[in-house]
């Protein structure tokens, strides 16, 4: 029991995205309201990009900006440590990510709208009684 | 065994296919239309018989046209075998290509244009099917051919084709799917190459059982030999014009049949293989039951192109009978049979059609007394029956001696007893056609009005007197025959 | 040239964006300049595959940046033959859409030629990019491109039926993008090379099998594997036929593709199928796939919902191919990738030509169409045999190769799957050609003087050529299937 809860408390970023993520998934599948799917869609992508940045991170680190930088020759003499410094890889990745995810949020938006607009309704039972209808 | 390269089977094949886009520009001029069948015809026949005289000398014609994958190949071969399949195909095309005019215009068909297309893709599939240098190639123009005769079959369009075209697919294209891609894939998965040589292409890689499986599910696949009980499309096929119930069911379609189980048996797995496997005895057993039960059924049947249908079904079980008799004189009679029926069953269908035409009648209770009015007709329908039931003065004959021959030869005497039940019974339902026909009473006398002399038209009759007189003729001349099946099996 | 492999993608990409202004300016001039695009695409991309035939894998770093830090487009056999396949049928698609777009969508045809073009874009990087990351990019790229497509389709359905296809591909692509984040986490790197390299020491990590099965499933479910495929069907049968032409032959295509990229080239062939075992229980799968596509096919009453399970059973056969586990049932996979889209493209040509005359086509509607639409029915005919599996087309070809794997790997129920889903799609085809033929029925017994003549009422001439062309090539396809096995696949695989 003590190495479950020490091995959860050790891994609590996988946890929370996948709690995350998870609740993400129910939204999708399980709500009614077309916008409520799309939360859970939001939801969804939003613990795979804190997973990512989790990933990045190193104890006693700080944030990937090099101090004094810009004054040319001392740029080139100081030495880094990569491990004072969180990888910015992962940040540069999700930046995509986030893009992505915006986007796709705002196609599915749009088809909510046109789908409001024909049917005045968003939720999903009606829609499928509706189609079945015609 | 000297092989030459050459192009001439590519271009007997292409001949018939080149020629549709004329035949489909022409549509509008139906006599020009016909001429165009004619030229393709002739020429086809000449490159057929330009190869004969360099297969007589024992030399083969070779050409391969794409390579699939190693040992696979899309590939032409004309040896003595696919010679005399190519010989009598491509002759009895021209035949019945003047007797389709005849019948086609005679009934005033629609889609003559469509018909005379598909016609001339059929035969391209068959001479491919004769010329297939391997079991790849062979299935590649079975197929074609299955799918090329569908809207012949279909022709009329009415709900009987619908059916019938149905049942047709069913047993060919299913079988042939089902059975005999798989087993084709197996051979080339066990050998790594699928060309018909003359003792096989096995070498120790079959047991008995995967052996007996294989050859099962060839015999069965190739379900144009209407081996029962995948025989039923064929008398389901006869809702089809006569011209193509004449030409593909007497001659290219089931021929094709009989000739790829004829290369299985003799290319693929080796007279040696199966004679040590005794599998020669199944197939017999097999042929023998379709060969009792359809002539059986033949007397039944009262529609006189369904009694023919039958009649087919159950002398296709002999070329096969003979070619599981795995002895030199059986494979012969077996093999030659493939000519002597063609000639023979091709003269009973055009009379069958001629007979529609003129009267309209199908069935073979009305025909009483009809010899007095269509004598010509009558009287070939006599030889093609005699050539059928095997007796002389006809090529059947010459078949069916060798046939009880080689059931000798092969100390199967038993079996021979099955020839000559069979062909007892093809009398029995052949002859009585042709006795009420001249001797019974025909309508006109029961009403006392005169019996003239009213044959069908003379596109019609022409060719069935042709096809009479040459199963005449193969019976005094039958070498040039037994000579390609003689070096093309090694006998 | 060295910049071939980035004029690919790059072309239709501008391409999109002058057409998209072109389209404020004036709407007719987006589709010369979407041609214009396509064709140089095409052209560089026939450039780029004669060089990797004859000098081997292309390794072009996108602005001169080294990988592994810098995004790299590694080409080698396997994608110089997807790219050139992508973009060939994209143009000719393009051809043969001009006068289906003027009917379906007339009024935004600008915005059409612009999606069409990023969507063409995102298919041909995900084909070129050597890179994990760049890779999940360009998926999202073609998969939204394709939830706008959806929508501009059927006016009612379309935008639910897009909604649902935005909710399952969005599932899809993040699990990709979350197996992307293990394999990071474990190898460090994003390229695909470089993780290869670096994942022999590693492979009894945990980390690593999530990441696989993550990113296997993710591409599963874009490529609509059953029972994982429920979005296929309605998506692809309510957008506008334009695009379903395009879209049902290359998209899950393109995911196979990349499913085999990630199985030879980043995990490698003993990591799947030494280590995991797993490959049995997929060949089973795919059986099921092949099976449960065709026989939901023979259900179908509309013939563009009909198709869309075939591609669900297709799907299938290259799943199955790929997971045996040997050279032949690869080779089989990879020819399948060229032989489908090739077949599928043909099959939503003459259904495309159907609907531009009919409207729908619900089976009843094809009354007596071979007689109205000959060449069109021609076309369909021709890719019917092919996909049952008739010599000499090409559906036989890459059947046989299939085929003969499963064999050699004693997988006979795949095997058995392929022979039935054969005999399937053939009564399937055959009860459309009996509509087609035998309807309206005629009680004249075909006599010439009693049935009236049916008057000839087919598609436009672009759309027959088009149609025509694609239908001939499957026989060409399938007579050459030595050619491309010897010349792209072999030497592909021999490298591996």
């Amino acid at each position: 029991m003590e190495d479950l809860l020490a091995l959860i408390v050790a891994k609590y970023n996988y946890w929370l995205y996948v709690i995350l993520m998870m609740i993400g998934l129910y939204a999708m599948i399980a709500k009614n309201n077309l916008i409520k799917k799309l939360v859970g869609m939001n939801i969804f992508q939003t613990a795979i990009i804190l997973f990512y940045i989790s990933i990045g991170y190193k104890q006693d680190a700080t944030i990937p900006i090099i101090q004094n930088a810009h004054g040319g020759q001392d740029a080139h003499n100081a030495v880094i440590h990569a491990a004072d410094y969180i990888n910015p890889l992962p940040h540069v990745l999700m930046l995509t990510a986030i893009v992505v995810s915006v986007a796709t949020f705002g196609v599915a938006m749009a088809l909510a709208v046109r789908i409001y607009q024909r049917y005045q309704t968003l939720e999903e039972d009606e829609l499928r009684m509706r189609l079945s209808e015609e | 065994m000297e092989t030459i390269i050459s192009i001439k089977p590519l271009l007997a094949v292409l001949v018939s296919l080149f020629v549709i886009p004329v035949l489909v520009s022409s549509s509008g001029k139906p006599n020009v239309r016909e001429s165009w069948i004619f030229v393709a015809g002739i020429i086809k026949l000449i490159l057929v018989l330009s190869m004969l005289p360099v297969i007589l000398e024992g030399k083969q014609i070779a050409l391969t046209l794409f390579e699939i994958a190693p040992g696979a190949t899309i590939a032409f071969r004309v040896d003595g075998l696919g010679m005399l399949f190519a010989i009598v195909a491509s002759s009895l095309y021209i035949v019945t290509s003047i007797y389709s005019i005849g019948y086609m215009r005679g009934l005033n068909e629609h889609g003559q244009t469509r018909f005379v297309c598909f016609f001339a893709l059929a035969i391209s599939a068959t001479i491919g099917a004769a010329f297939s240098a391997n079991l790849l190639t062979l299935y590649l123009f079975y197929e074609i051919l299955s799918l090329a005769t569908y809207p012949l079959v279909t022709h009329h369009q009415d709900a009987t084709s619908r059916i019938s075209g149905r049942r047709y697919l069913t047993f060919i294209l299913g079988t042939s799917i089902a059975l005999v891609l798989p087993a084709m894939i197996y051979c080339y998965h066990v050998t790594g190459t699928l060309e018909f040589s003359t003792a096989g292409i096995f070498t120790d890689q079959l047991s008995k059982p995967a052996a007996t499986v294989l050859l099962l599910m060839f015999v069965f696949g190739f379900a144009k030999a209407g081996i029962m009980p995948f025989h039923t499309w064929l008398p389901a096929a006869m809702v089809a014009p006569t011209p193509v119930s004449a030409l593909l069911h007497a001659v290219a379609v089931v021929k094709v049949g009989v000739f790829s189980i004829v290369r299985v048996v003799t290319g693929i797995f080796g007279v040696d293989l199966l004679a040590d496997f005794n599998l020669g005895i199944v197939v017999m057993s097999i042929a023998s039951f379709t060969i009792l039960v359809s002539s059986c059924i033949a007397l039944s049947q009262d529609e006189l192109k369904r009694r023919l249908a039958y009649s087919t079904i159950s002398q296709l079980s002999y070329i096969i009978f003979g070619v599981a008799l795995l002895s030199p004189q059986g494979l012969l009679g077996g093999v030659i049979h493939i000519a002597m029926h063609a000639f023979g069953k091709i003269t009973l269908f055009f009379c069958a059609g001629a007979i529609f035409v003129a009267t309209g009648k199908k069935y073979i209770s009305q025909m009483s007394g009809l010899g007095k009015k269509m004598p010509f007709t009558f009287a070939a329908f006599f030889i093609g029956a005699l050539g059928v039931i095997g007796l002389p003065p006809t090529g059947g004959f010459y078949s069916k001696w060798n046939l009880i021959l080689g059931t000798l030869e092969a100390d199967q005497a038993i079996f021979m007893f099955v020839l000559l039940l069979s062909s007892f019974l093809n009398a029995f339902y052949f002859l009585p056609i042709v006795y009420k026909g001249f001797f019974g009473k025909s309508e006109e006398e029961d009403n006392n009005i005169p019996v003239k002399i009213q044959e069908a038209n003379l596109c019609l009759v022409i060719p069935l007197i042709i096809t009479a007189i040459i199963s005449i003729v193969l019976f005094f001349y039958p070498t040039v025959f037994v000579n390609l099946i003689k070096i093309g099996l090694a006998l | 040239m060295d910049n071939y492999p980035a004029l690919i993608v790059v072309t239709p990409l501008l391409a999109a964006l002058l057409a998209g202004l072109a389209a404020w300016i004036e709407e007719r001039l987006s589709y010369p300049i979407a041609l214009i695009g396509l064709a140089i695409s095409m052209f560089s991309a026939f450039k780029v595959l004669m060089q990797v035939i004859s000098s081997g894998t292309i390794h072009y770093r996108m602005a001169g940046w080294a990988p592994p830090m810098g995004i790299e487009y590694s080409i080698d056999l396997l994608n110089a033959m997807v790219l050139m396949i992508v973009v060939s049928i994209a143009f000719f698609n393009l051809i043969a859409s001009y006068k289906s777009v003027d009917q379906e969508i007339n009024d935004r045809a600008g915005s059409f030629y612009t999606i069409y073009l990023l969507f063409v874009t995102g298919l041909l990087g995900v084909t070129a990019t050597g890179d994990l990351f760049n890779l999940y990019v360009l998926i999202e790229i073609t998969s939204l491109t394709s939830y706008a497509m959806v929508a501009l389709g059927d006016k009612d359905r379309g935008p639910l039926a897009s909604l649902n296809y935005v909710f399952i591909g969005v599932i899809g692509a993040s699990f990709y993008l979350l197996g992307v984040g293990y394999l990071y986490m474990q190898t460090g790197s994003l390229n695909m090379a470089d993780v290869a390299n670096i994942l022999p020491g590693l492979h009894g990590s945990s980390t690593i099998l999530t990441a696989f099965i993550l990113c296997m499933i993710g591409i599963w479910i874009k490529m609509a594997l059953f029972p994982m495929h429920v979005w296929l069907p309605n998506a692809y049968s309510y957008s506008p036929v334009a695009f379903a032409r395009i879209v049902a032959p290359l998209m899950t295509k393109v995911m196979v593709y990349v499913m085999i990229r990630l199985m030879i080239t980043v995990f490698g062939y003993d990591y799947i199928f030494e280590t995991l075992n797993i490959a049995d229980a997929v060949v089973w799968l795919a059986t099921l796939a092949v099976l449960a596509g065709a026989v939901m096919a023979l259900a179908q009453k509309n013939l563009k919902k009909m198709l869309t399970y075939i591609i669900v059973c297709e799907i299938g056969y290259m799943v199955g191919g790929a997971w045996i586990g040997n050279q032949l049932g690869m080779t089989g996979a990879i020819l399948h990738i060229l032989n489908d889209a090739l077949m599928t493209f043909a099959l939503f040509l003459a259904v495309g030509n159907m609907v531009y005359k009919l409207k729908t086509v619900d089976l009843i509607d094809l009354k007596g169409l071979f007689g109205k639409m000959p060449w069109t029915m021609a076309g369909f005919v021709l890719t019917a045999f092919s996909i049952i599996g008739v010599p000499p087309t090409c559906g036989f070809f890459s059947k046989w190769y299939l085929i003969l794997g499963a064999f050699e790997a004693g997988a006979y129920h795949f095997a058995a799957a392929l022979v039935i889903s054969s005999l399937i799609c053939a009564v399937l085809f055959f009860k459309v050609f009996e509509i087609c033929f035998f309807e309206p029925m005629s009680d004249g017994h075909g006599h010439a003087d009693l049935t009236p003549p049916v008057k000839i009422e087919e598609a436009p001439l672009s759309m027959l050529i088009v149609s025509g062309l694609v239908s001939l090539s499957l026989i060409v396809a399938g007579l050459y299937s030595g050619t491309i096995v010897n010349t792209v696949i072999l030497p592909f695989l021999k490298l591996q």
